[in-house]
């Protein structure tokens, strides 16, 4: 009676769920996080500050904000999915011969399945998403994106995600099945514990976000663009921007739907990926691959824009083949739909469907090639300037090479039958990820975060982060480039063969390399926000810039631009410079805004409730949480307190003081 | 023209192929992708030099061309030409473009012959550069069967089955059919030939030869969960006489029967080798088929009924175009085609 009562209160929640009790780890890593969460809760509680982050960023629906939140969530989820690499480093350093090392396969396997979907979804994909978001309405002259509330909603249900990753650290555990959960291992048969629930729930949250704001992007460039700003006139970024989230849109559907018939499998008894009874467990690995090759370039395109804006910075030049840059990040985008299967090479399909799926992917090397050449020409007759972003641009270049030839080929079939799912394929894939995306990220970041703060970062520290990472990279993934010819596989948490040993203690080296990169770059952050005043820009152009973004205030007011830009040429900002523009100092006109809103905290909140219920098979709270979803969203429809309007006098006050400003600073 | 084996094509194949020396330089004979010992390895170890040679030559020039624009064109270099406006050149973009086409054309047609060439379903040419396969020689079948948490080896000819230890005589041909009880894994044996996947109720098919006696190690390649770091097993390359000893000394082991290959099919990690004197035939095929426990019916037999059914529905015509039920359409998942099994307590729709 009792026993029937608790399972129907808690589930299959219980005392027992809470590993942290009986494992000292786990309990050291709660007291942690516990301790911080804490002090951080308590530090907010003591300068009142709750009621200000809740009106001026929880629920604001200012491109600005959400970007620079996402941008955030990204940072502290990067820190928890490089502690995972680090321990996985110290386990294949250590487990030789008769050492199993420190971690269980139980462990172990939970670790490096939660460093893959972390890294991806929770930390690669914020901080892309949160660039865009931040930069691309700047950039196309826009006052916001085309659906603000949508871009909050968004962000909240990625946090609600990334939490719920989170709590599986503390409340029963994550999954062991790789970072794409494989049916038929990730079946109910397989792996009937609460991991891989956790795992779908969450993903499935954050990429109801990842769409939704995929749309909004897409419509803000198709719609909001600035006056004369035609498709050829906008900056790389936008369109590497636009490319991007035209792609996520088409491809999250796809992961969405596998995941959603795994969560059926799991928990309506249907067969759709099981050994038995007309299951099609290949059937999963095709859907997550058309999802999961595209992401690849969702997320390398956005980087490929932020390297084409530094690097026409910092050279003083126009970029070298805008259009044939244009065309290649359009080429790249529709060609990597077509690549999706050199992921299963190995699993049998005839010779001509694998030779047609291995030229489609080399295939993509072209445009790819053209684009490094066309930064190369950038370079060319160009006055460039080394300042950190620049350095990050040659770091890519030099390390990104390398990652394609590898890339390429593994793209051969008969190569793959011998690389495949070793340790070779991963040392590929983190050569493009981080000599790709993550250098841009930083470059980005380093880049536009005087625009977002009005300072420039500790110039001395990010060089500590830019030469941890750059060193870090090579001395850590070297070694595993070369252990994966001697022929050894992934998500091998022990070896027998001693003579390996060598070069897992240099990889391992190289990640607390790129460890100190980490730390560093958050020094930057805290060194240069203590020395603001030194490193203050308030020309809101400290780089001497070329498109829109520069030519406003830093940080931006929330209406961005008092006046809407009319744009004649490419490197907006730069033509207006070169043709004497003088910033309007009279004539302002009240602007129609959008409106703050709780809505999306709530849903996002109520999502996390149903997700959690979900897992620990508390039904009674699911059907709450789940009816309580419903209601808030239909009632948010009536919410007709969505905009207000920034009266003359404000607008005028605010330019005003620019303009002191930048008398001073002249 | 480059055809394979005239004398440019040889050439042009080990002039790039230097290009690529370093990555074999430092590893040497631990380096086993570098440095294999089966025919079929080689050929993508050399596919892997080559495409790697051809690919340096665009990628050197490109790195040091980034090192050098940085380099001269930087800010305190005075004695540079500086072009703001410099944004378009036809004669360069035609370069741009042209540069990665010709490489990946160049590549692509290799990729389409050596695809063909190395597919793993096709059997045998040659045991080694310059020597075809002997006619009338058959390949050695093995079958080769993923379980949780090791391999289960099975040389039907011969009649014996082994567990994490794969013996092969040298420069015979062999004849792998592969598949798994109820994980994806990938049956790899770095130094005879790349791997392929082993999938519960399908069947694949790899077609090798080792080319040295010598021991070695294979994995699967692909993750199945806790037992999955040692599920390993012993690769041995024997010459004749070595094999047939090492055979006659496999039958002097127990039995492979159902009750035991039940027994062994349960999650285990670390085993060690064993070896068994006789198989029950057609094990493999029950595997395949997901019926090895007594009374379970074969999906094969099922597929055959269901499909049976469905003709057979009152008041429905079958389309035009309906498979004939003798002819079940799962060839293209590789699933053999078996004849029907009479199994004890099995539905034999397929037969009526």
């Amino acid at each position: 009676m009792t026993d029937n009562l608790t399972k129907t209160v808690f589930g299959r929640l219980s005392l027992e769920s809470l590993p942290f009790l009986h494992e000292p780890i786990l309990l050291g890593t709660f007291i942690v996080v516990a301790l911080l969460g804490l002090g951080l809760v308590g530090v907010v509680t003591k300068y009142k500050l709750w009621g200000y982050l809740w009106k001026e960023w929880f629920t604001s629906v200012d491109h600005k904000k959400i970007g620079i939140m996402y941008i955030i969530l990204g940072i502290v989820m990067l820190l928890r999915g490089f502690s995972d690499a680090l321990m996985m480093r110290a386990q294949q350093a250590i487990a030789f011969g008769d050492n199993p090392g420190y971690l269980p396969p139980h462990h172990y396997d939970q670790i490096f399945t939660a460093h893959g979907t972390i890294m991806i979804f929770f930390v690669a994909i914020p901080l892309i998403v949160g660039i865009v978001n931040f930069v691309m309405p700047l950039q196309i002259g826009a006052r916001d994106v085309a659906f603000p509330f949508l871009n909050n909603l968004s962000f909240w249900l990625t946090v609600a995600g990334a939490v719920l990753v989170m709590l599986s650290l503390f409340v029963g555990e994550f999954a062991r099945t790789g970072w794409l959960s494989y049916a038929p291992l990730a079946g109910l048969q397989y792996s009937p514990d609460t991991g891989v629930d956790y795992y779908l729930l969450s993903l499935q949250m954050a990429g109801v976000g990842t769409t939704l704001s995929a749309i909004n992007m897409v419509a803000t460039v198709i719609k909001m663009r600035a006056p004369g700003m035609t498709m050829m006139k906008m900056p790389v970024f936008t369109w590497t921007a636009l490319c991007s989230n035209v792609l996520a849109i088409a491809i999250f559907p796809a992961l969405t739907a596998a995941f959603f018939l795994l969560l059926l499998d799991r928990y309506a008894g249907t067969r759709f990926f099981t050994n038995e009874l007309g299951g099609a467990p290949m059937m999963y690995w095709n859907m997550v691959w058309i999802w999961g090759h595209p992401e690849v370039y969702v997320l390398v395109l956005p980087a490929f824009g932020i390297y084409s804006e530094i690097t026409s910075t910092f050279t003083g030049k126009r970029l070298f083949g805008y259009s044939s840059m244009v065309y290649a990040t359009v080429v790249i985008t529709i060609l990597s739909y077509l690549v999706w299967l050199h992921h299963f090479f190995t699993m049998g399909a005839g010779p001509t469907v694998n030779s047609f799926f291995g030229i489609a992917t080399m295939v993509i090397s072209i445009p790819t090639g053209a684009k490094i050449f066309n930064w190369l020409f950038t370079m060319y007759r160009g006055n460039i300037r080394f300042e950190l972003p620049m350095m990050w641009v040659v770091a890519f270049m030099l390390t990104f090479t390398v990652g394609g030839m590898t890339g390429v080929l593994l793209a051969i079939p008969p190569a793959d039958f011998v690389l495949h799912n070793s340790l070779f394929l991963v040392a590929h894939f983190h050569n493009v990820i981080i000599g790709g995306v993550v250098f841009a990220l930083f470059a980005g970041m380093v880049y536009w975060f005087p625009k977002a703060f009005g300072f420039k970062l500790d110039d001395f520290w990010g060089k500590v982060a830019f030469w941890g990472w750059v060193i870090g990279y090579w001395v850590a993934w070297t070694p595993i480039y070369i252990v994966g010819l001697m022929g050894t596989t992934r998500r091998v948490n022990h070896f027998d063969d001693p003579s390996f040993q060598p070069y897992f203690v240099i990889a391992a080296i190289g990640a607390v390399i790129i460890l100190v990169g980490i730390l560093g770059f958050v020094m930057s952050i805290l060194v240069g926000w203590l020395k603001r005043e030194q490193h203050k820009d308030v020309t809101g152009d400290p780089w001497e810039g070329r498109t829109l973004e520069w030519s406003t205030a830093s940080p931006p007011p929330a209406y961005n631009f008092a006046f809407t830009p009319v744009i004649h040429d490419l490197d907006a900002w730069y033509d207006m410079k070169s043709r004497g523009y003088l910033r309007p100092t009279t004539g302002f006109r009240p602007i129609h805004m959008p409106k703050n809103t709780g809505a999306g905290v709530i849903l996002s909140a109520l999502a996390l409730v149903f997700g959690f219920a979900m897992i620990w098979y508390i039904w009674w709270l699911a059907a709450l949480s789940f009816a309580g979803l419903f209601a808030v969203a239909v009632g948010h429809t009536f919410n007709f307190k969505r905009d207000y309007t920034i009266p003359a006098e404000e607008v005028a006050a605010t330019e005003d003081k620019r303009t002191t400003l930048l008398a001073q600073g002249a | 023209m480059l055809r394979p084996g005239s004398k440019l094509h040889r050439r042009a194949f080990w002039g790039l192929s230097i290009l690529a020396l370093p990555l074999i330089l430092g590893g040497c004979d631990k380096m086993v992708v570098m440095n294999p010992t089966g025919d079929i390895a080689v050929q993508q170890r050399n596919l892997i030099l080559f495409s790697t040679g051809v690919m340096l030559l665009i990628i050197v020039p490109v790195m040091a061309l980034t090192i050098w624009f940085a380099w001269k064109y930087r800010r305190g270099n005075p004695n540079k030409t500086y072009d703001p406006d410099f944004d378009h050149s036809t004669t360069l973009e035609l370069i741009i473009w042209t540069c990665p086409l010709l490489i990946i054309i160049a590549l692509s047609a290799v990729t389409w012959t050596s695809t063909h060439l190395l597919d793993p379903f096709r059997p045998l040419e040659r045991i080694a550069p310059g020597k075809p396969v002997p006619t009338n020689t058959r390949p050695l079948e093995v079958q080769a069967i993923g379980l949780d948490w090791k391999w289960l080896f099975i040389y039907p000819d011969l009649g014996i089955a082994t567990v994490n230890e794969l013996a092969l005589p040298v420069d015979q041909p062999v004849h792998f059919s592969i598949t798994s009880t109820d994980q994806f894994n990938t049956f790899y044996a770095p130094t005879l030939a790349g791997m392929i996947y082993a999938m519960p109720t399908m069947k694949s098919e790899l077609h090798a030869v080792l080319n040295k006696t010598g021991d070695s190690w294979g994995y699967s390649g692909n993750y199945t969960g806790a037992g999955y770091s040692d599920m390993r097993f012993k690769l041995r390359g024997m010459d004749k006489a070595g094999f047939d000893q090492w055979v006659a000394g496999v039958k002097a082991g127990g039995a492979l029967d159902t009750a035991t290959y039940l027994q062994l099919a349960r999650p285990s990690a670390k085993v060690p080798v064993m070896r068994f004197s006789t198989v029950q035939p057609g094990l493999f095929d029950r595997i395949v088929n997901q019926c090895v426990e007594p009374g379970k019916p074969c999906m094969v037999d099922v597929m055959r009924g269901d499909m049976m059914r469905a003709r057979m529905k009152p008041g429905k015509e079958p389309p035009p175009g309906a498979p004939k039920p003798a002819e079940p359409h799962h060839e293209g998942m590789n699933m053999s085609a078996l004849p029907p099994l009479r199994m004890p307590g099995a539905p034999r729709a397929a037969q009526a």
